[in-house]
Order: structure tokens, then sequence, then C-alpha cells
């Protein structure tokens, strides 16, 4: 997930102040893991440097003065340009599951049990998602059945894996 | 427990569908039935809502055993205390949607006034009253289902019965079939054996049991 050119989007609608610029992204975006204070500060002072936003008014308060910031042209057209680039496919072929399933064959294992067990574990989180999901307004719908197709697709890998164990152990073992 | 399996076997010729299959499930528990084709998934379903007999073993509902039954105390009990969810709604095509939604409860001998009424309030319940003149014909999909889903739970049943509900609808009318599902018979307090293959459905159970070779697996209950 890239932060600045989130940052600069939310700019893009309205000019803010850093604070108001993590709350807006923890809203949004955040989910569970909201942004540390820390990231919010270096993300803005990157974008600053490269000339992709702009201090568009200082506010004297108790503590530090509290910045105003804007976007540039030049930031606008860096939003237009990663939302016109597609993302990159994730193909997944690094997978600790696979990993794990070929390592308990190898060793003699019982696999099988290693494949319930997180069988078990990932509708675990898909009951806990779904939950939050219908509880949720659309924002929480989208991020929610986001999740839960990426955990049913592993779920079916492990059916699919399940149901050719005896197969694969052969090979394995070889 | 409301209803249990104990140790079902059934077969069909030289097919053997059940294996020692036994599983239960509480007053107002959603429990999802998952498990590859042929698993034996709707078979076990068929032998807890007393539509089929098994071979050997038990399916005792309040601690009545189902097959110590007349034909005639079963059916009672189907139209009753158990509501049944099909992957096709399985509607009466010559009736209107309302007329659909109070037919258990005319079979049962209420005024069709009354049937009528709390039929309507069902439809309402699952976002549907505009569906009510209609015929099943004339309905979407998703439609159907929760016109299938107000008939199941219309006479109060204390068990609901679904085979695949969401397995003729696309994603998004599966999910609000699901939702509008299980918040309803939640409400009523109605528990729900939901087979399915699909893990996204399965999710808005209370816990699942995969059948596997003819056995019922509760894989968290060894995790």
């Amino acid at each position: 997930m890239s932060i600045g050119q989130a940052f600069l989007g939310l700019l893009e609608s309205q000019p803010r102040h850093g604070y108001d610029l993590k709350r807006a992204y923890d809203e949004r975006f955040g989910s569970d893991r909201p942004l540390a204070y820390g990231q919010v500060y270096s993300t803005l002072s990157r974008l600053l440097k490269h000339g992709l936003v702009t201090v568009d008014g200082v506010e004297p308060g108790e503590g530090p003065d509290r910045k105003r910031y804007a976007i540039t042209p030049a930031g606008v057209a860096d939003v237009e340009q990663w939302l016109q680039q597609p993302e990159k496919p994730e193909p997944y072929l690094q997978n600790t599951l696979y990993t794990k399933v070929v390592l308990a064959l190898l060793t003699g294992r019982p696999a099988a049990e290693l494949l319930d067990t997180q069988r078990a574990e990932h509708l675990r989180l898909m009951r806990e998602l779904t939950r939050r999901k219908t509880g949720g307004d659309l924002a929480d719908q989208l991020i929610c059945d986001h999740a839960l197709f990426h955990l049913e697709a592993d779920l079916r890998w492990l059916e699919l894996t399940a149901a050719r164990l005896t197969e694969l152990a052969g090979k394995v073992r070889g | 427990m409301m209803l249990s399996a104990v140790e079902l076997t059934k077969s069909f010729g030289s097919t053997q569908a059940l294996s020692g299959a036994s599983m239960s499930i509480a007053a107002g528990e959603i429990v999802a039935v998952m498990g590859p084709s042929g698993s034996g998934k709707s078979t076990l379903l068929h032998c807890l809502a007393g539509i089929i007999r098994p071979d050997a073993g038990q399916v005792l509902y309040r601690d009545q055993e189902l097959s110590a039954m007349s034909d005639g105390q079963r059916s009672a009990l189907r139209r009753g205390e158990f509501g049944f969810v099909f992957q096709f709604g399985q509607l009466v095509p010559e009736l209107t949607c309302l007329e659909n939604v109070a037919l258990p409860l005319r079979l049962d001998g209420h005024r069709r006034k009354d049937a009528q009424r709390r039929a309507a309030e069902w439809l309402d319940r699952l976002e549907i009253t505009d569906v009510a003149g209609k015929r099943p014909g004339e309905v979407s999909g998703g439609q159907g289902q929760r016109v299938a889903v107000a008939r199941a739970l219309v006479t109060g049943a204390r068990v609901v019965f679904a085979d695949e509900p969401t397995g003729a609808l696309d994603s998004l009318n599966g999910e609000r079939v699901m939702r509008l599902f299980t918040d309803a018979a939640r409400t009523s307090g109605a528990a729900v054996v939901l087979v399915t293959h699909e893990a996204r459905v399965a999710a808005y159970a209370d816990r699942e049991i995969v059948v596997r070779d003819g056995k019922a697996l509760d894989l968290a209950r060894h995790a």
C-alpha cells in the first residue's frame, strides 16, 4: 500500500493538517492498523521535498505550529499516473502453506491434519469477517469482501491439495 | 441438543453415502455442513430432516427418535417444526409469492386472512414486499430464494434445513440472501443446518462440520 499516493489523493480532495490527514487515512484505509505519527510526518516531508505537496498555511498553537498541506500540480499528476497504472497481480508463488505441506510429506508427518487445522483457522477468520461485514457499512463490506475472497481462494487450494495428497506424497518422496 | 444424528449409515445400492456420521445442533445454532460433492452431505441433511430413513443409527429431535415415529408423525414434524430451503426455491408456480409463503400455514389449518397477514410480515422482513402479488416465474432468482426463506420460517419452524440455498445465485444476490436468511433465523431463534460447498456461505454460520467419506468431522474441535 502506497501511503504517499493515498495522502496525495486525500489532499487533492481538500487541503488538510497532518493530523486530519492521518485521521482520514485511518478511517478509510487503516482498517485495524492506524498510521504512526512518525510515518505521517516522514511521508509528508518526503512529498514536500519532491514538490508534490506544499505548505498552504501555518496556524500557531500550543506546542508545534499546525501546518496545512495542499497538493501541487505535480502531485496531482503523480496521483493521476498511479491510478492509471494497473497493479501487478500477486502470483503468490512462494507460499508458506505449500512449503509446510511439502515438508510434512517429506518428513513423514501427517500433512492431512495440517491442512485440516489450517482450514478450520481460515474458516474461523472468515466467520469473524462476515460478522463484521454484516454489521458494517458499505466500506466495511467492500474491505471485508476483499479479504473473504482471498481466504476463500486459499481454502479452495487447501481442499484441492487435500484431495491430491496421496499423489503429492509419491512425488515428494520420489 | 435439539437435533442429533448418531452413527448414521446409509447406502444407495453399492454406494455408501454415510458410514457412521454423527453430529448435533443446539437450539438457535447455525451449522454449516461442508464437503466435496458426493461426500454424503445432502444425504446427512435428508436423514436429519426425516426425508430419508438411515440404514442404521438414530436421528433424535428433542429426544424423540425419528425412525420410531409413524409416517404421519414424521410429516407433521416436517410441516410444523422444520422448514426447508433448496437450491432452486421450489415454489408453487401457479401461486403468487404471498400465497407461497402462506401455504404452510394454510395446510396447517390457518384461516386465509391470518395466513396471508403473517406471510406479508415475513416478506417485509426479507425486504421483498414488492413481489407479494407476483408469481415465482416473474421474480429474480435472489427474490425467489428470499420467498423460499420466508416460507421456511413462517410457521415458526425450530430447524431450517437449507441445501445449497445460494447455489444458483451470483455473489451479490447470494450474499444478500445469506444475510437476510441468517438474520431472520437468529431473530426467530430457529436452528439452521446449512449444506454448502462455498466457504463464503459457510462463514455465515456459527461453526462448520465437514463430511468426508461418509463421516461428519468437526475440524475446529481437533485444532
